[in-house]
């Protein structure tokens, strides 16, 4: 630990001089050990374990372009003289008229959506390996709470052009809340601070978007590091690294993070930065998928737009909030259909309970856990497309949507609550003793 | 928490009783932040009621109107749009609008003061969207091959006939509100505020 470390001793020159007098005031050089160069991280790493870092570059580069678009933008609902919302103008005078404002835009709105690429494919790199299995729960549990920052600041964030789509997605979110019984309907003007979606929901909107849920999501970064470098990295045998050790104590399939792992991912960034670029520069709505077309309309509380659906990463949740259409217990479908929604991203936080398998890494189970997997991601993406379709949408014309999205999410659901079982009986291989490979 | 010789009782009550009335006005604290989150004044008194004029408005053609930031709609119905109703009657989840979703006054058959004009908010009971208007019948809709005129919600899919009842089975729970409203004249009405003053 920090406190128990040698303290720098310097080699009389003016750096390390300097180094040494930081050192005696400042656990620098433990703090660089522990988490770096003397962080022993399993020697088989493969491609899956790219998107940790990744993820953490995204959130640089939101907080980074955040700063300087916010220099520019104001969220003010009211009309301008020209009768177009200030915040909306503000937007597009950032697109227009700030010298390469629109780069720095397109940066923030293009990272929204690598940040979820990057983090869908690291929680499944998790599911692939079973790293949030004992003694890992707590880091799975920090990252399902960073997800939910996540979701929580692309929905806030989403509002703060004042497009069409931000204010019709705020109104039927927030509405959400109203189908909780009782205290709903008063829940949902608190979240607003109005009747309707207006000035007052745009300003906390703001608020919370830059301010409340980034500094959430730092500490709960920060706590999902320091519980990972405590027990160590899981890696793609699902073997524990620390049960083979040297004299001096370091796992013998151990490599020190600095400098083995960090040029690894430097080739991870390079490429990862190359298809940003060709992102943010060629195609930065991306079909309509990170940008809505909707949204380069002006904010109309008078008119939904004819076809409205959440951003690309929200769909599958959105599939299962629209898949449910009977009300139960006497309470409203569409209050189940919140909870089927929430309760699609909660449910994730038991998976190292439900998980009982006799092996963590998918390399080492049976054939039950390979289909249940296989189906129930095939199933996710399904969900998340079906969701970007209106609700009368039929595949090829003819296979009607609407029920498939109910049967995947009945599927989804019992993918995770009937796996204590099936990942029971799973027929496991043997784990090696060590990594291979 | 047990005290033996090595812990002064005297002082850990104290402890525990400082920390106790501190944590109480720690949550006390929280109370300006969370008032400051409701409604203010301004908000409040942001409900004031709109007048429409119906002169202009030709019969199947509806308008819409701002009140509270929402839209509410007057529909001009015809003779065969207020006969749908009854075809749409075994259809609709509510038909005799026995849910509060409107007046005394509109609770009737059409759902208006007078059968022709339907006033009604066009926010679907569901999640707020505002639905589109359908009033094209049977395939031509869009809608289904034997729809009989009315509101489609483009959000998810809930449809309301022309007296802004929901079809069955749809994720709209209710009909959709008809605000309070009167009329000050032939061709005026006063949307927000009706006779009893509400």
């Amino acid at each position: 630990m920090a406190s128990t470390a040698e303290k720098y001793k310097s080699d009389g020159s003016l750096a390390g001089n300097a180094l040494e007098w930081v050192d005696a005031r400042f656990p620098a050089m433990a703090l660089y050990k522990e988490h770096l160069s003397e962080y022993y991280a399993p020697k088989n790493f493969n491609f899956w374990y790219f998107f940790g870092s990744l993820a953490l570059l995204v959130l640089v580069n939101q907080i980074v372009t955040g700063i300087f678009l916010v220099m520019h933008y104001k969220p003010d609902a009211a009309l301008n003289a020209s009768g177009v919302p200030v915040a909306f103008a503000s937007v597009e005078y950032i697109m227009r008229d700030v010298p390469l404002g629109w780069i720095i835009r397109y940066m923030h709105s293009t990272g929204a959506s690598a940040f979820f690429v990057v983090v869908y494919l690291h929680m499944f790199r998790g599911m692939l390996y079973g790293s949030y299995r004992k003694p890992r729960e707590l880091i799975w549990l920090f990252g399902i709470g960073i997800f939910l920052c996540l979701m929580a600041e692309a929905f806030f964030g989403y509002l703060l052009p004042w497009g069409q789509m931000s204010f019709w997605g705020a109104q039927v979110i927030v509405n959400l809340f109203s189908a909780i019984p009782i205290v709903g309907p008063d829940l949902s003007v608190f979240i607003r601070g109005d009747f309707v979606v207006s000035d007052a929901t745009l300003n906390r909107f703001f608020s919370f978007h830059v301010i409340a849920i980034p500094l959430v999501l730092l500490g709960l970064v920060a706590a999902h590091l320091i519980a990972l470098h405590e027990v160590g990295s899981n890696n793609p045998d699902g073997v524990e690294i620390k049960k083979h050790k040297n004299e001096k104590g370091i796992p013998l399939d151990g490599i020190p993070f600095h400098p083995y792992y960090t040029v690894k991912d430097m080739v991870g960034v390079v490429v990862f930065l190359m298809v940003f670029t060709v992102v943010i520069c060629f195609m930065p709505e991306f079909g309509g998928y990170f940008l809505e077309w909707n949204n380069f309309i002006p904010a109309d509380p008078l008119k939904t737009p004819p076809h409205i659906a959440p951003v690309w990463y929200f769909t599958p949740f959105y599939s299962l909030l629209r898949a449910v259409t009977y009300p139960f217990l006497g309470i409203d479908a569409k209050f189940w259909g919140v909870v089927a929604m929430g309760g699609g991203v909660v449910i994730m936080a038991f998976l190292p309970w439900l998980d009982r398998s006799a092996a963590k890494s998918i390399r080492y189970r049976g054939k039950i856990y390979k289909t249940m997997l296989a189906i129930w991601v095939v199933g996710f993406m399904l969900l998340g497309f079906l969701g970007t379709k209106p609700p009368s949408y039929a595949f090829f014309g003819v296979i009607p949507g609407a029920p498939v999205a109910q049967i995947l999410s009945v599927y989804y659901f019992l993918y995770f609550i009937t796996m204590p079982w099936w990942s029971k009986a799973d027929k496991c291989k043997p784990e090696p003793e060590r990594v291979t490979g | 928490m047990s005290c033996d010789e090595k812990v002064d009782c005297g002082r850990r009550r104290l402890l525990v009783a400082t920390a106790a009335a501190g944590g109480v006005a720690g949550v006390a604290a929280a109370v300006p932040f969370l008032a400051s989150m409701a409604p203010s004044e301004r908000a409040k008194s942001a409900g004031a009621p709109v007048e429409a004029d119906i002169s202009k408005l030709a019969p199947g053609q509806m308008m819409t109107v701002e009140w509270r930031g929402k839209p509410v709609w007057i529909i001009h119905r015809t003779k065969e749009m207020l006969d749908s109703l009854q075809k749409t009657d075994p259809l609709v989840s509510d038909p005799k609008s026995e849910r509060k979703q409107q007046p005394e006054y509109a609770q009737n058959e059409y759902r208006s003061i007078k059968p022709e004009y339907m006033v009604v908010v066009g926010i679907c009971t569901h999640l707020g969207c505002s639905p589109s208007e359908k009033f094209k019948t049977g395939a031509e809709s869009g809608v289904t091959p034997d729809w009989a005129g009315g509101f489609l919600c483009p959000c998810h899919g809930s449809t309301f006939d022309l007296a802004g009842r929901v079809y069955k089975s749809k994720p709209a729970p209710d009909n959709l509100e008809v605000p309070p409203h009167m009329y000050l004249g032939d061709a005026k009405i006063l949307i927000g505020e009706d006779k009893k003053g509400a």
